[in-house]
């Protein structure tokens, strides 16, 4: 018997999950074929907010890739519209003349954004916010143009607008109610959600409906009702969305805000069914991805004859995507006769709770400033929970463990993703997961709009007992709850310059942070900004703000730079005058062939940096420290190679940099490596012929041999590679961690991997040259300014009977 | 008392450098001056209780100094050792007048 025919309209979301749904109970059911009008693979419609943030791209963003279709022997036709259905002959029409005929039809067409008809819609630079393709043009405008209007303080509205204020654009939010999110938020919430929003350099027209948009071809502002005007280059309509029904009710599918369909999501013309935002379930036409997940399991089991009790609706909750903004609510959001709330309200801290109770029952939520709860609020909202066991689980400290325990296994935690406690479980014994960000890997679970991070961690631990450690994200410092790559996104997101700004910003715990996460964060923005960062010196740890190493009686030791380790007379001369001359407490020869002098007092810095004429050593430096070579092939009889001008070559194109932790290198002419380059972050090494690259190496507390990284053959790629290793280091380890410890934990191989490509390794340069370019010699720097040799390195001396 | 106790020029506030220590001498004693964000001016014992170190040199966050040799965090209003440390260094009085920074110090 040949296989039946299944033709789905619409690759989006529901359409989707729900052939997923079939291929799990029938893998080899159907003879499936898909319709999408946009020419992608099926791709989370949610994340475009974060797209437009600047959180993700449009390529991660890609929830079956084009190679699901095919291990699933789909037929895909991207980019093409299904413009007609007959419904007799059981056969669809599409915009590239094609007929498809079916025994089943899935209708997922999602829905249509909804443009308001006003003079001026048309013109360009009107943009809707619902797929890749509006998201992509908001992007492009951004970058010509400076400023932007968006019609509707609603969810979507505001995802808008703090993506085009991230991506540099002045915005402006016209809302027709005078508070934002009406629909979801009470007005207390709406109001501290303003106040923060506001904070965050979003405008708002309250109360103001829109007469027209202005313009000629190209838009130029709206003039509202009441006479006034703004200016706007890009406008961005996000007052509602419509399901898109065109399609069935020009083909007789009955219709009514949606196309209508039973508990098992059939329409009510045979073999054709419905799901997702298009379909209309008991008088209730959904716009968030939730019930697509039930629906398409209804569906499923339906198509391929499962009995079942079918889908039964849906109790919802929203929360805004974004950065930096806790908002959620659930089921019923305003007070009435019948309901009593509890409520507590924190203007100071920004916090708003309201738990709304109907005959005993929590019938709604509203949270804002903290949402940990909401997860677990709607939870106990489809059980049908009384207030009382919300209560008690709050007042017995009822863990989130307990509660996660309790629920039954096909209890969804993820509504974004439809991803169950069972499966989560499942996945974290199967595959021996330990962490938040394994557990979304693997099943997705908490990837769209984060609100069950909480639960997942929860089930982490439930799962995993004693073995699970609750603090395994490791944040910046105890100020923050944000980890080095969450901080260093931000910075670039919302385009931060300055340390104290990013703890403001980022809502630090203590507001000028403390002596690890300062310095973390001066490196941090020094590294995102190589040319315009002024680098912070009261974020300086002691040595590197003076330049110096403290020693433990508060002295300091000077160490002047000789390139490679090599030093001639005259320098030595002006090192032992320098010695005499201030009365210098010890010579001594360093680790990296260097001379150190010990026991400067802090006044005398400045006045021996200028007697030497030596640049800094920077011996203090979170940085490149020394190059130590070996004789090599000039007077060695085993030296392959110029191991000394290798050396200095590479000391004097990256002294000076700032890296997380110091650096230390060594170049050697042949394997017995008497500069210890197998110790070393960077060991050098050469060969007859060529010169293999070494990294990790670490001869301290964690001794470490380095590993082979490449070989190349000139001295030239040498520095090549090695700029781009130091770079890639630079730019992905946290701050005070090691090239050792940083190889180890990034792993070898994704090193290598990375830097194989030239053009990887190309651009990595680029950026070092950059940040090469903007160093100042330290020692010289200091000598010159005035201001900087009164604060920093004099002393205040009140001598005793002044008075 | 207070009559005992001396007012000791110690430079013109402009001298001091915001969020930063300054070494400053009376006599036989070192003090740690401390200019906070908020433009106050506080001195402490320049002496870490842990080990004797310099805290001048230390980085300054809010109303805390974080001492350059073990990291240990002190209190430059009350000059307690914060947790989970223990100690404290003596504090001294500062007053501005005209631009100009004192310290009140005993004879
Ligand atoms: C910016 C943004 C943020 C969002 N954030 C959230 C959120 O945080 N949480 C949440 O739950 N929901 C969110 N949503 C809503 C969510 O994305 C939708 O509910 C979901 O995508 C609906 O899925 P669907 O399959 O019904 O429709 P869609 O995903 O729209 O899929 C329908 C597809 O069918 C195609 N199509 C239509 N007609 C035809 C035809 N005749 N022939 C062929 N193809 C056709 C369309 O081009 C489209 O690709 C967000 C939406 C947007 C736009
Ligand atoms: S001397 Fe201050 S912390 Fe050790």
């Amino acid at each position: 018997m040949p296989k039946q025919k299944l033709v789905l309209i619409g690759n989006g979301m529901a359409g989707i999950r729900a052939l997923e749904e079939i291929l799990k109970l029938k893998p080899d059911g159907f003879d499936i074929v898909v319709f999408g009008s946009e020419p992608y693979p099926n791709y989370n419609r949610i994340q475009l907010s974060k797209v437009l943030q600047g959180d993700t791209t449009v390529s991660d963003i890609t929830l079956n890739e084009w190679q699901w279709y095919e291990d699933n022997n789909i037929r895909l036709y991207p980019g093409e519209t299904v413009t007609k259905l007959d419904k007799k002959k059981q056969i669809v029409h599409t915009d590239k003349n094609k007929e498809e005929a079916y025994d089943f039809l899935i209708i997922a067409t999602g829905s249509n954004p909804f443009m308001l008809p006003l003079p001026g819609a048309d013109l360009e630079g009107v943009t809707a916010f619902r797929d890749i393709k509006d998201c992509e043009l908001m992007i492009d405008y951004s970058k010509k143009y400076k400023k932007a209007a968006v019609i509707g303080g609603g969810l979507l509205g505001l995802e808008a607008a703090r993506g085009l204020l991230n991506l540099g654009m002045e915005v402006d939010v016209i809302h027709i109610a005078d508070y934002l999110m009406e629909r979801q938020l009470d007005r207390d919430a709406g109001i501290l959600l303003q106040k923060e929003l506001e904070k965050q350099g979003m405008n708002f027209l309250l109360e103001k409906s829109t007469a027209q948009i202005t313009g000629k071809d190209h838009v130029t502002g709206l003039l509202f009702k009441d006479g006034s005007r703004i200016k706007a280059d890009l406008v961005v309509m996000a007052v509602g969305i419509k399901p898109n029904v065109a399609l069935a009710q020009a083909s007789g599918i009955p219709v009514n805000r949606g196309i209508v369909v039973n508990d098992f999501m059939e329409t009510e013309i045979p073999n054709i069914f419905a799901v997702g935002e298009c379909a209309e379930h008991r008088q209730m036409v959904y716009g968030l991805v939730a019930p697509l997940y039930e629906q398409g399991k209804a569906l499923a089991k339906r198509i391929c004859g499962v009995n079942d009790k079918g889908y039964h609706g849906s109790v919802l909750s929203t929360q805004l995507k974004v950065s930096g903004v806790d908002v959620f609510s659930t089921g019923k959001i305003n007070e009435d006769e019948e309901t009593k709330s509890i409520k507590m309200y924190d203007d100071w801290n920004g916090v708003y709770k309201k738990v709304l109770v109907e005959e005993g029952k929590i019938a709604g939520s509203v949270l804002f400033g903290n949402t940990k709860e909401g997860t677990k609020l709607l939870s106990l909202i489809k059980k049908g929970a009384t207030i009382e066991e919300y209560l008690e689980a709050g007042q017995t400290e009822e863990t989130g463990v307990d509660f996660v325990a309790s629920m039954p296994d096909d209890e969804l935690i993820c509504g974004c993703n439809g991803v169950s406690k069972g499966t989560i479980v499942e996945a974290i014994k199967g595959q021996g997961l330990t962490t938040l960000e394994e557990v979304k890997g693997c099943t997705n679970a908490s990837r769209s709009c984060g609100t069950c991070k909480a639960l997942v961690s929860d089930l982490l631990q439930y799962t995993l007992g004693d073995e699970y450690s609750a603090d395994q994200k490791e944040t910046v410092c105890g100020c923050t709850t944000l980890s080095r790559d969450e901080v260093i996104a931000e910075i670039k997101a919302k385009g931060l310059t300055h340390v104290r700004e990013v703890m403001n910003v980022l809502g630090w715990k203590k507001e000028e942070g403390c002596s690890k996460c300062k310095p973390a964060l001066n490196y941090y923005l020094g590294m995102i900004y190589p040319s315009d960062y002024v680098d912070e010196k009261e974020s300086r740890f002691v040595n590197e703000r003076l330049h110096a190493n403290i020693q433990k009686n508060g002295t300091f030791s000077v160490v002047p730079r000789m390139y490679g380790g090599v030093t001639n007379s005259s320098d030595l001369r002006k090192i032992a005058e320098v010695a005499d001359k201030y009365e210098v407490g010890l010579i001594k020869l360093t680790g990296g062939q260097r001379i150190d002098l010990l026991g400067v007092k802090k006044e005398d810095l400045p006045n021996i940096w200028a007697d030497l004429d030596m640049p800094s050593g920077h011996a203090y430096a979170k940085g490149l420290r020394t190059v130590k070579t070996c004789v090599g092939a000039n007077f060695c009889r085993f030296g392959t190679q110029d191991s000394i001008g290798m050396g200095i070559d590479l000391e004097k194109k990256f002294e000076g940099l700032n890296t997380p932790h110091k650096v230390k290198m060594g170049v050697s002419a042949c394997p017995r490596n008497c500069a210890e380059g197998g110790i070393k972050d960077v060991g050098v090494l050469g060969l007859d012929g060529n010169w293999e690259i070494h990294v990790g190496g670490n001869g301290g507390t964690e001794l470490r041999k380095a590993d082979l990284l490449s070989k190349v053959k000139t001295e030239e790629e040498v520095i090549e590679w090695v700029g781009a290793f130091l770079q890639l280091y630079r730019e992905s380890a946290n701050y005070l961690e090691r090239t050792s410890a940083w190889v180890e934990r990034v792993g070898l191989d994704h090193v290598k991997e990375v830097l194989a490509n030239k053009a990887t390794r190309d651009e990595l340069n680029e950026r070092m040259d950059e940040t090469l370019a903007a160093i100042q010699e330290p020692w010289s720097e200091a000598i010159k300014n005035k201001t900087l040799l009164k604060e920093l390195y004099e002393k205040v001396n009140v001598p005793t009977g002044s008075n | 008392m207070e009559q005992m106790l001396n007012r000791v020029p110690i430079g013109a506030l402009t001298d001091f450098p915001e969020r930063l220590g300054k070494t400053v001498t009376v006599g036989q004693k070192e003090i740690a001056v401390f200019k906070l964000s908020n433009g106050r001016i506080k001195a402490i014992e320049n002496k870490c209780p842990h080990r004797g170190g310099v805290l001048a040199d230390g980085m300054v966050s809010g109303e805390h100094v974080f001492c350059p040799m073990h990291d240990w965090k002190i209190s430059v209003v009350d000059g307690k050792v914060q947790a989970p440390d223990e100690g404290c260094v003596q504090t001294f009085r500062t007053e501005i007048e005209d631009g100009q920074v004192y310290i009140l110090v005993k004879d």
